[in-house]
């Protein structure tokens, strides 16, 4: 569903590029994270699996990027929307300003995709569901609170079923409930629907509970791709600026006393895993 | 510097009650930390402190004066404010206007603004991006500035607003040890955080709102211990909580190296018995 291959960016202006030769590949139905320190290039490639890259922000762009059978770089932002959705890091930015009600800015997008009235309000009132905002559909969305602003740029942008959903830091406003709210939704479109999701995230232990693989990026350059524990085991003894969660930096700590087997063995990254090292 | 809420309530015009009867008083040097699920009346509660918003009823009292009858500018120099979107407060075209604009409102010598604006920027690790315009930094970045411009300030008591939100592990680490290092100098400092292990690593007292009032309050070894009144106010107990109590303990640690030796020492201990 997406195709990567020696993608490589950098914004006009900057000496550095932002991606430096990545390649990667993602099958339909998956739910992948991506984590790094930021400044790695994670809401770039966000940007370059959706035409945001290369159509709205300029720059240098080399490599082949692949998205739902489009080339991104001759597909028009306009049409590769329809196929492939982006949640931006600042849910502000996505509210289109043109629409009055939590439920007419959520059937907006829908408005050009040439669906029949009755399929648009289905849709949309079934995004308003899965996001936990059916109650607040008549208020203005600049009222929201910035948590509600976030749930309603996923809203909007479920609502238009698109087969790959590329999410940028999609819960960094939201309190635990409301992340795992958004979490659920997601593992739900990728298990029934088949939609191939892409998520940037610091929340580390919900990524480990939620996702299939996980991608790190570091400086530009793919570091990691594989299974959630086995990266972020090791990704708490690099330098990738990743971070752990308590249970792995715990378990870390407690080999050094020398009590704790080390010799091939993943660090734990869930509470179910620690409760079993260190049980 | 000392914090007093009386009986506070406050009603938005729209009418809705934010605040239901809030009593809370924070002392000089305090790290407090409140936490609570979207819409508990967190941010509402902060805006009190330095008269953003006014109390429909009750009082506020700072450093045993009431602020009733002082106006924001005057109470802008006693209390810091961060607020949880950085582009509600950023205004200036560099980083380093940004950040000097309140020493230079305190009409300040121009050393001092300096030093201020070195040190704020050196705490927050923006020391390179002093010539940049705040627009052309990350969300994450600006941020920072706007903590740095609350730094410079240098007011006794500072409110962070989500100061974690958006930062990376890197980030996060850096901000922990600002507010153990502005604890050490006696600073209080008033925090909203979602994120409790953050919490429980830096701060020494807990306010858990739900619904506009004051659910718990008290040591943060012994609130954040309290897992089912977590999950009534809608927040998940920090990691090393759940670890702890999935392990049968009844102690308390704060930090993955104290857990370490909690463990080892227990472990030991087991082996030895043997």
């Amino acid at each position: 569903m997406i195709a990567v291959s020696g993608l490589r960016f950098r914004y006009t202006g900057s000496e550095q590029p932002a991606l430096d030769g990545i390649d990667l590949s993602i099958g339909a139905g998956e739910l992948v994270g991506v984590v790094g320190a930021n400044g790695a290039g994670k809401s770039t490639l966000c940007y370059a699996l959706t035409g945001y890259i290369p159509h709205f922000y300029a720059g240098a762009l080399e490599g082949d990027v692949l998205v739902a059978g489009h080339e991104v770089r001759r597909t028009p932002v306009s049409e590769l929307a329809a196929e492939a959705g982006l949640v931006f890091h600042n849910p502000f930015n996505q509210i289109s300003g043109a629409r009055y009600t939590v439920l007419e800015e959520v059937a907006f997008g829908l408005e050009n995709l040439g669906l029949v009235p009755d399929a648009m309000r289905q849709q949309a009132q079934a995004a308003l569901l899965a996001t936990g905002l059916e109650d607040l559909a008549g208020r203005s969305p600049f009222t929201l609170s910035g948590g509600e602003q976030q749930r309603l740029a996923v809203a909007a942008v479920i609502a238009m079923q698109p087969r790959v959903l590329v999410l940028d830091e999609p819960t960094s406003q939201l309190d635990p409930a409301g992340t795992r709210a958004i979490f659920e939704v997601l593992r739900s479109l990728a298990r029934t629907r088949r939609t191939t999701i892409v998520i940037t995230e610091h929340k580390l232990g919900w990524l480990a509970s939620f996702v299939d693989r996980l991608v790190v990026l570091h400086a530009g350059r793919l570091a990691a791709d594989g299974e959630p524990r086995r990266v972020l085991s090791e990704a708490a003894s690099q330098p990738w600026g990743v971070g752990a969660t308590d249970y792995t930096r715990a378990a870390q700590e407690a080999r050094r006393g020398g009590l704790l087997p080390t010799a091939g063995d993943l660090l734990p990254v869930t509470l179910e895993q620690a409760l079993e090292t260190l049980r | 510097m000392s914090l007093d809420l009386r009986h506070v309530s406050f009603r938005y015009p729209g009418g809705v009650l934010a605040l239901d009867g809030v009593d809370l008083t924070v002392a000089a040097g305090e790290a407090l930390a409140i936490v609570g699920e979207n819409g508990a009346g967190k941010t509402t509660l902060v805006k009190l402190f330095n008269g953003l918003l006014r109390p429909t009823e009750g009082s506020v009292w700072l450093a045993g004066s009431e602020t009733r009858r002082q106006t924001v500018a005057q109470l802008a120099r006693q209390v810091g404010f961060v607020f949880q979107n950085p582009d509600d407060q950023l205004f200036a075209r560099s980083v380093r206007d940004e950040v000097a604009f309140g020493p230079r409102n305190l009409r300040l010598p121009e050393a001092e603004i300096r030093a201020r604006l070195e040190q704020a920027l050196a705490e927050v690790g923006l020391t390179a991006a002093v010539d940049r315009h705040p627009y052309d930094l990350s969300a994450p970045e600006r941020k920072l500035v706007a903590l740095a411009a609350a730094l410079a300030m240098r007011t006794p008591l500072l409110v962070l607003d989500e100061p974690t939100i958006g930062q990376d592990a890197q980030g996060v680490e850096r901000l922990g040890k600002l507010v153990d290092q502005l604890s050490a100098e006696g600073r209080t400092l008033v925090t909203i955080t979602h994120d409790l292990d953050f919490c429980l690593a830096h701060f020494e007292r807990v306010v858990v709102m739900a619904g506009g009032r004051i659910l718990a309050d008290g040591p943060a070894t012994e609130v954040l211990q309290r897992v089912e009144l977590l999950q009534q106010a809608q927040v998940e107990p920090p990691e090393l909580v759940q670890l702890a109590r999935g392990l049968g303990w009844d102690t308390m640690v704060r930090t993955p190296q104290a857990f370490a030796e909690a463990w080892t020492a227990r472990r030991a201990g087991k082996d030895g018995a043997r």
